[in-house]
């Protein structure tokens, strides 16, 4: 392997960890607060279309993302309207949300466009460009650095370095912050924030917009980013892989970031090598697209370093009466 | 805690629900521009309206009865078995195995072997998750969730590269041995006389899937171990103090519960198919969970819901064929709301049901 195909993968590491990362830090957001959330894949899904759809229609990518971020709070609100008001369970609205999104899409799409389940091809200003970053073509002939700045770091669409920076942002209004220390106490113990004097429906809520809002950028870097347009069913999986890294991070946005690239990386080389030699066995391309959710469960296990989740995940909250 | 009499609990609040559920795909149906009345009756004409309709319908029920059964058996120990797809999945793998193993001679001679290896390969799938959850306290909700893609990746290898007819491009095994084709109804109801579509994919499964409804009302109500498979599911630790182990009621609800989502293989890779091919569950899987929430994991109440989401399915075919603008992605949406309100939002239907009868009972009083 040189050093250029080397590139390569790690740019497209990056590109296929950026929406992950998003949805991972969506339902870390909703987690941490004592939301479960298995309805990020939906979220995602619908972002996805209505931010093609709309940028489509309108020629504008901002006005689609705005729509595809809409579209996904709507979906969070009505997960936040089933687990927090009306005390449901939040396993089973997750589900729901996830075939609402994969029905809703396609039957829309097809009365807009009937393109079986298709938005048109986005070009131009209706898409996400790639922005070289400054000083990338000066920088190039350093030797080793120079090509990494360039290939890798330089050229992604501005979702991927917004994914990135909303890193460093999480682990700071969630560590750093009241806003996060009440959230994350939600999510513990929030009997204890409710006698505090602070609305525990208030905080849940503001976590699953918050989820909402980020799910939404991810599902609209996956249709006007990451690809030219929406396709049925093109999350394929993504808001699944995203809780897996979640899980993985136990919790966690840097190891969050570090779990996406992860599983960004094995899809990369998923994605380029139909088999790939590891000392003498052919380990086919299919075990490489499962290794995230078998990572996923030996982490459940609790057999390498246990993961925990939030103790008043789950459950509804229910003031004394 | 008895506000509601027992008829409003079991059909008053499921049909609410459903009504809810088909107004709000009947306005999407609006939105889109076409009428929901017209949608309604190519619906039912075509899930109902022949005996060709018929044969497809209570075919999809008979795998929604096998996922339903599977998710009901779960939530009576109050375990959410999510993982139903993947072990169908791997049910149909099993199926399709002891079917291919010999040149079965007749297909009631297949047919026994074939249910111990679509059951024991379900419930080995959901072993593992099982033993996790039991064991070591991981979430079997995220760990069957992982096993369904674990599953479709592992067909997928096995049918791409190991399973797959030498020199042919599909990915699916050979045709099944003429001695494991199960006969379908038009030759069943053919021994009797009775006229039926001959090319209807119904089979002497959809029998089956009635033995095991029967079989999962017997377990839950009449045996000892049904009983402690509820008494866990209503409190762990009254269970406990009675002496019930947790981790064997766990471990039996599971493996039960997949051994039902893998007999699915009877009927759509040894009645249907009559080979292996990649998805064979088409996301039956899923609707069990919505049928065992319609129809509150009774059996009888998974094989009404089983039917109907059977006419959805087969009459949101038919419908695409008749009004292409309405695809067959409406039964997601429908499913999708059955599972809201059923489900999820299912305290924004009871609650009010609940003042209306306490206000009765007391002006009664």
């Amino acid at each position: 392997m040189d050093y250029q195909v080397i590139l390569q993968i790690l740019d497209s590491t990056l590109r296929l960890a950026t929406p992950l990362l998003l949805a991972c830090l969506a339902g870390l957001f909703s987690e941490r607060a004592g939301i479960f959330d298995i309805g990020l894949e939906g979220k995602m899904l619908i972002a996805a279309f209505f931010s093609a759809a709309i940028a489509a229609t309108t020629g504008s990518v901002w006005i689609g993302l705005f729509a595809g971020i809409s579209a996904s709070v709507a979906l969070a609100m009505l997960h936040g309207l089933a687990s927090i008001t009306f005390r449901g369970d939040q396993l089973i609205s997750g589900v729901a949300i996830n075939f609402l999104a994969a029905g809703l899409t396609v039957l829309i799409s097809e009365d807009w466009f009937q393109q079986g389940g298709r938005t048109p091809q986005l070009a131009g200003a209706a898409r996400f460009n790639p922005i070289d970053l400054p000083f990338a073509d000066t920088f190039s002939v350093v030797p080793i650095l120079g090509p990494i700045y360039k290939e890798v770091i330089s050229g992604h669409t501005i979702l991927v370095y917004a994914a990135l920076l909303a890193v460093p942002l999480t682990w700071y209004v969630l560590f750093r912050t009241r806003f996060g220390l009440r959230l994350r106490a939600v999510g513990e113990n929030p009997g204890a924030v409710d006698t505090a004097g602070i609305s525990v429906t208030r905080l849940r809520y503001t976590a699953v917009v918050i989820c909402g809002i980020l799910c939404g950028l991810a599902g609209a870097y996956l249709a006007t980013g990451f690809a030219a347009g929406f396709v049925k069913e093109m999350s394929a999986g993504r808001g699944f892989i995203a809780l897996a890294a979640l899980i993985f991070a136990k919790w966690r946005p840097w190891q969050a970031l570090g779990a996406t690239l992860l599983f960004g990386l094995l899809d990369a080389l998923g994605t380029r090598y139909q088999n790939i030699e590891v000392i003498g066995f052919n380990v086919p391309v299919q075990f490489m697209q499962a290794l995230p959710y078998i990572l996923t469960v030996v982490i459940l296990a609790g057999f390498v370093g246990k993961a925990i989740p939030p103790r008043a995940g789950g459950a509804p909250y229910v003031k004394e009466r | 805690m008895d506000t509601l009499p027992r008829w409003a609990d079991v059909i008053l609040i499921p049909v609410i629900n459903l009504v809810l559920a088909l107004l709000v795909s009947g306005l999407v149906v609006l939105y889109i521009g076409e009428n929901p009345i017209e949608a309604i009756k190519i619906l039912l004409n075509g899930a109902i309206g022949s005996t060709r309709g018929w044969g497809y319908t209570l075919y999809f029920a008979t795998n929604f009865i096998f996922t339903g059964l599977a998710v009901s058996i779960a939530f009576h120990a109050r375990l959410f078995n999510i993982g139903g797809e993947g072990q169908a999945a791997i049910g149909g793998l099993g199926v399709a195995l002891v079917s291919l193993s010999i040149n079965w001679p007749h297909w009631a001679v297949a047919l026994p072997f074939a249910i111990i290896g679509g059951a024991v390969f379900g419930a080995a799938w959901a072993a593992i998750p099982a033993y996790l959850q039991a064991r070591r306290g991981s979430h079997i909700v995220i760990t069957t969730i992982m096993f369904n893609f674990i599953a479709s990746a592992l067909l997928v290898y096995l049918l791409v590269n190991v399973m797959k007819v030498p020199g042919s491009m599909a990915p699916e095994t050979a045709a099944f041995p003429k001695g494991t084709n199960l006969p379908n109804a038009y030759q069943v109801l053919g021994w009797f006389g009775i006229p039926f579509n001959k090319f209807a994919p119904l089979n002497i499964a959809f029998l089956l899937a009635l033995v095991c409804c029967v079989g999962v009302w017997a377990l839950i109500w009449r045996t000892r171990l049904g009983y402690q498979l509820r008494a866990y599911g209503h409190s762990e630790s009254a269970a406990v103090y009675a002496g019930i182990s947790p981790f064997r009621i766990t471990m039996i609800a599971m493996l039960i519960s997949g051994g039902l989502a893998g007999l699915m293989g009877i009927n759509a890779v040894m009645g249907e198919a009559e080979r292996l091919v990649i998805d064979s569950v088409q996301g039956a899987g899923f609707v069990g969970i919505a049928v065992a929430l319609m129809g509150r994991s009774h059996p009888l109440g998974v094989f009404l819901a089983a039917v109907l989401f059977g006419i959805l399915t087969q009459g949101g075919i038919e419908l695409e064929f008749e009004i292409p603008a309405v695809s067959r992605e409406m039964i997601l949406v429908i499913q999708a709301l059955v599972i809201l309100f059923t489900g999820a939002l299912e305290n924004m239907v009871r609650a009010p049901v609940e003042r209306l009868f306490q206000r009765r009972k007391k002006r009664s009083s």
